[in-house]
């Protein structure tokens, strides 16, 4: 019954779909004020139906009903409920529906808040609406969720063991959150050159801010997910998938900065548009190369070629159609607004060179190989090195002149002035250095500079803070945030130059010696889970001669799934991880053990986390200020008045 | 030619020597750093030098896997046609098996070892790594069905 309910609110949130696509670009025009009623209260039921149809899908989970093929194919009773639960999206099918619900949130969000005049609203909802329906079709043609199964099986297949994990069940709504929001500021953005009006950057600030957030803390997620999961100790492996989603982020971060400038002094009208145009784009490729299975990763679900053609088909039609349009439209909009050389708009426009740059490194460096694969059969990878070499050092170019942001002012900046009060950014950074030189070795040209920059990047924060000392909470979220940025540095930066790794087979009562920390091995227990199990290696961790801690990574296998996968266990604090991971049994009671003391490994996520909340503190302050210029931005609210 | 005109052109002329330099960076990175992937035969045949750091993938050979002192193994990698011994020290991911799809990175040494930094076989038992699929349907012992 819940399936046909499922599916019956898909084929409803379809048509709303269409109608809300086709009243909200008819609703565009001056008079149509009955098209942008149409059009809210369409966005309002189609959040309704596909929360329906996504509520109909996770009860199914829950109490697994495997008479439905999806819940047979993923699903298994023994699995714990949070993991049935996130079961929901952790397959092709269900992700898909994720998408949608995430996307239908945010249509019904932007007639929430009704930022911009109405026609710009109404246009936004109208792609957003041609969105939703396409992705519909997709779901209801090539991957429907509620296929039913007879006879239905007793039990069902289960969930990679890897995904079964509180980490993972978060990871992907909040990329989710991320990818989808970059609809909205795309909607206003199509939406602007449909109408010509120029205030989309301001109505589409708060999305673009949401976005942002969630794809840093869906980054963060995933990187500390690989962290403790895989067991390899390492946070980032430029694989494909982790690259499908920096891609967006960066742009998404070039476009909170360049609309910033439009937004303020009128500059980069028409860059910003397009630079909301391909930070949706990359979203799409984004989840085409993901969920297609032109990758083979734990995330490439889809293996139906169908299926990859019709998000193909969907791309190229998204960002055809919005290229075309912007061709066709971007040159009647008023040009953008001139600056001195010496300016915010300068460090701005710097910012957006090297962050499209980066951009481009990693979008060749991870399509390279499928493109190479597709032409000849040559089948090659691009690994770290290649990032190493052109990745690291734009992004460092860039971090270079993020502290001078802020000290300009928009139109006509003083730079000698700027350098001068960043004086004590300058010796924050000579500190750090030093203090690397001095304490820490091994010594390292890297390291040194990456803490160089840190402290560069603090110092510059602290001083933007002191400049504003009594404003609202919201000034200080460009400082917070890249502090954060800083954070995160140091936490790669330490990791990378001073971890160090200890790999040995053990027996019982054998110590050996990792870092400052000496373990010994007590053996290996039995453990049964809930649906696993386990050989749990115990291990006792010295500090300084005492007994500090035991540890117990665990080696686990799932029955259903017939996978077998690493629990490691990870000791912290705060500054420092002691790292362990139970590998393979080599008979007689020994098994090989790795451990890794990962300095600052904690900071890379901090990092994360503090950029995610200069963010928050920004659209806080949006959405508490009621815009004094609403009125006069909305001359359509006047004309309906009258 | 105006002022603005001017100002324009130089703006562009900037953004073509930035965008010519990204280009011979990002193709430099790429010459430098790409790895190849071979099956066992692909290395018979082609006489990979040694040094040169590729992907080999294959099905590790039945019987062949040998545990060494501390956390070395020794093994053979075949593609049905051709096998060409492996070295590795570390711990062998959860799914190395004999008769399963591995993939590993390293480099030949002088005596025709490959010596792996990393082996890699994917988490999931009914998966196949598809460059090894399609190495052993190259070879031409590929049967449908395999898991």
């Amino acid at each position: 019954m819940t399936g046909e309910l499922g599916q019956l609110s898909l084929c409803f949130a379809l048509a709303l779909a269409l109608v809300m696509a086709l009243s909200g670009l008819l609703g565009t025009r001056p008079s149509a004020i009955v098209a942008r009623k149409i059009a809210s209260s369409s966005a309002m039921g189609l959040l309704v139906f596909v929360a329906l149809a996504f509520g109909c899908l996770t009860y199914a989970f829950v109490v697994s009903d495997f008479s439905i093929l999806d819940v047979a194919n993923n699903s298994h009773t023994l699995k714990p409920l949070v993991y049935k639960i996130s079961g929901v999206w952790a397959n092709h099918e269900g992700s898909m529906l994720l998408w949608v619900l995430v996307l239908s949130l945010y249509a019904a969000l932007v007639c929430a808040l009704k930022r911009g005049g109405e026609r710009l609203t109404s246009g936004a909802l109208g792609i957003q609406g041609l969105l939703a329906a396409a992705f519909l079709l997709f779901i209801l043609f090539t991957s429907n969720p509620f296929l039913r199964l007879d006879p239905a099986p007793f039990e069902g297949a289960g969930l990679n063991p890897l995904l079964q994990d509180p980490g993972l069940a978060m990871h992907p709504p909040m990329l989710y959150a991320g990818y989808v929001g970059l609809s909205a500021s795309f909607a206003y953005a199509a939406s602007a050159l449909l109408v010509g009006e120029e205030g989309w950057a301001r109505a589409a600030r708060p999305f673009m801010l949401i976005a942002w957030m969630a794809l840093t803390c869906g980054i963060a997620l995933g990187s500390w997910w690989a962290y403790y999961e895989l067991g390899w100790g390492g946070f980032w492996f430029w694989d494909p998938v982790e690259n499908a989603s920096l891609m967006p982020w960066l742009i998404a971060t070039a476009l909170l900065h360049s609309a910033l400038a439009t937004e303020k002094s009128g500059a980069f009208r028409t860059w910003s548009l397009l630079l909301a145009i391909a930070g949706f784009s990359l979203s799409l490729i984004g989840t085409f190369l993901v969920r297609s299975g032109v990758l083979s990763s734990v995330h490439a679900f889809a293996s139906d070629p169908t299926r990859g053609f019709f998000i193909m088909v969907l791309i190229v039609l998204a960002i055809g159609g919005a290229l075309a349009l912007f061709a066709w439209r971007a040159p009647t909009l008023q040009g953008g607004a001139a600056f001195e050389p010496a300016s915010r708009e300068t460090a701005i426009l710097l910012n957006n060179v090297f962050l499209v740059a980066s951009c481009a490194c990693v979008f060749v460096g991870t399509l390279y190989p499928l493109l190479l694969d597709a032409i000849n059969g040559t089948k090659i990878s691009v690994g770290p090195p290649y990032y190493a070499l052109t990745f690291a050092p734009i992004f460092f170019a860039l971090l270079l002149l993020v502290p001078f942001g802020p000290k300009l002012s928009w139109k006509r900046g003083d730079l000698k002035a700027a350098w001068r009060s960043l004086f004590p950014a300058l010796g924050l950074a000579a500190v750090a250095a030093l203090t690397v030189l001095a304490l820490v070795s091994p010594r390292g040209l890297a390291a040194t500079g990456a803490f160089a920059m840190a402290g560069w990047l603090i110092g510059g924060s602290l001083v933007d803070i002191r400049n504003r000392k009594g404003a609202r909470a919201s000034a200080f979220a460009a400082a917070i945030a890249h502090g954060g940025l800083a954070i995160t540095l140091m936490g790669v930066a330490g990791t990378t130059a001073w971890r160090s790794e200890t790999l040995a087979v053990v027996a019982k009562g054998q110590t050996i010696t990792v870092g400052p920390y000496l373990l010994r091995f007590d053996g290996v227990t039995r453990e049964q889970g809930p649906n696993y199990i386990a050989d749990r290696g115990h291990i006792a961790v010295m500090d300084d001669g005492k007994p500090a801690a035991v540890l117990l990574p665990e080696h686990r296998f799932y029955p259903a799934e017939g996978q077998d996968m690493n629990d490691t266990a990870i000791r912290t604090n705060g500054w420092r991880d002691l790292y362990l991971a139970l590998g393979d049994d080599r008979g007689g009671g020994r098994f090989t053990l790795r451990a890794y003391v990962s300095p600052l490994a904690p900071l890379i996520w901090l990092g994360g986390l503090v950029m995610a909340l200069g963010g928050f503190l920004s659209l806080w302050g949006r959405l508490r200020v009621k815009e004094p210029e609403k009125k006069a931005a909305e001359p359509g609210v006047a004309i309906a008045a009258e | 030619m105006n002022a603005k005109k001017k100002r324009r052109l130089a703006f562009a002329a900037c953004l073509l020597a930035v965008g010519c330099i990204l280009a011979a960076v990002i193709v430099y990175g790429l010459g430098q750093n790409t790895m190849y992937f071979r099956s066992p035969s692909d290395v018979a045949a082609k006489e990979v030098s040694q040094g040169v750091a590729f992907r080999l993938g294959g099905l590790v050979e039945k019987g062949s896997l040998r545990h060494g002192s501390g956390a070395d193994v020794r093994f053979r990698v075949t593609d049905g046609a051709t096998s060409i011994p492996a070295d590795y020290s570390g711990v062998l991911p959860a799914l190395f098996r004999e008769g399963q799809g591995v993939v590993a990175t390293g480099a030949l040494n002088s005596s025709g070892t490959f010596v792996a930094s990393e082996v890699l076989a994917k988490h999931d038992e009914k998966y196949m790594p598809p460059e090894v699929v399609e190495a052993l349907k190259r070879s031409g012992r590929w049967r449908e069905g395999t898991k």
